[in-house]
């Protein structure tokens, strides 16, 4: 896996190519994320740099949290995230992690927590069609059948049903970056990605499946 | 510099310079830029706006003409490069948002009350 980027999802818009369409982009609000440690083979047994993200006030963090911080002399940071790389030779602590590493057109995944929808049922959990409402039905909202009776006499594993849905983390694959603004640390992405505004996301280049 | 600034900031670049303020119950005639191997041309679509919809950037009027004895309507976004030009042929008086009842009219009874009070 590259490095990527930690930023804040700040919402949606649309913007015009030079072929005149409408495209639809979230902005992100991406870095700058210091690297705050630089794991290696001898000292941690894998290769990784872990970066910090978004400021904090100095009271908001545990001593042993600033004591490490301190090593890399960075500025107090609500979130640590590890990049596991084969290579880190290129890294060096304290150097912060822009956006500018993305250009213009290339394939990224963004991952973020979905919003949380709570308990929900089968209808918008698992798009289960629902019960005839009127002409005397009882069965509304449902689920049907979960399976066989005695044999096997139990629900398999698996089985689609009511429960927590959303607030959970998810990757959307394969998204284009529309635009970098270097200067604000800003990203375009083309379409939209997990969570709500002021959520947390990790961007980072595109996995292509076969492809190393 | 909140959220909303930062997104207001990137899409005030894409907005046209000038557009016209249009109404719904207008009639405009909107110039289309058409792609034609490597040449461009603008074609004009002339008809009455029955609907807008949406703000800022993404701002759509739908404008309904006859062709042909077949009625078409054709949703344009305002600050679209596509669109080289909007312009308002004639103020209409009208009491709806939305004129979607055109679609059942023909012939004289699809006409707009002209009015007269606003800047063309």
């Amino acid at each position: 896996m590259s490095v990527g980027i930690l930023g804040t999802k700040l919402g949606m818009t649309q913007i015009f190519d030079e072929a005149g369409r409408a495209v639809p982009v979230t902005v992100v609000q991406a870095g700058p994320c210091p690297i705050t440690q630089i794991k290696t083979k001898q000292t941690d047994g894998y290769t990784a740099i872990q970066v910090g993200f978004g400021s904090v006030k100095e009271k908001a963090l545990t001593l042993p949290e600033l004591g490490h911080l301190k090593k890399s002399e960075t500025s107090p940071v609500r979130h640590l995230q590890e990049f596991r790389l084969e290579d880190v030779s290129e890294f060096e602590l304290g150097h912060a992690i822009t956006a500018d590493r993305f250009s213009e057109g290339q394939l990224v995944d963004v991952s973020g927590t979905s919003m949380g929808r709570g308990f929900a049922g089968y209808q918008k959990r698992h798009n289960f069609k629902r019960g005839p409402m009127g002409h005397g039905s009882k069965n509304h909202r449902l689920p049907g059948s979960t399976g066989a009776g005695t044999t096997p006499g139990r629900v398999y594993p698996g089985k689609r049903m009511a429960g927590q849905m959303g607030n959970a983390q998810v990757t959307v694959r394969k998204l284009t970056v529309v635009k970098v603004d270097a200067e604000r640390n800003l990203l375009l992405i083309k379409g939209a990605v997990p969570g709500k505004s002021g959520g947390l996301l990790t961007i980072h280049p595109a996995t292509i499946v076969g492809k190393a | 510099m909140s959220a909303q600034d930062i997104i207001r900031s990137i899409e005030a670049e894409y907005y046209k310079k000038e557009t016209p303020e249009i109404y719904v119950g207008d009639t405009v005639r909107v110039g289309v830029i058409i792609q034609e191997g490597n040449k461009e041309r603008t074609q004009p679509y002339e008809g009455t706006v029955i609907a807008k919809r949406n703000g800022g950037i993404s701002a759509t009027i739908t404008v309904r003409r006859i062709f042909q004895g077949i009625g078409v309507e054709r949703v344009f976004l305002v600050h679209s490069p596509r669109i080289e030009s909007i312009k308002v042929i004639r103020r209409g008086r009208v009491r709806r948002a939305k004129l979607y009842y055109l679609r059942d009219r023909v012939g004289k009874a699809t006409r707009v009350k002209q009015r007269f009070d606003r800047k063309l």
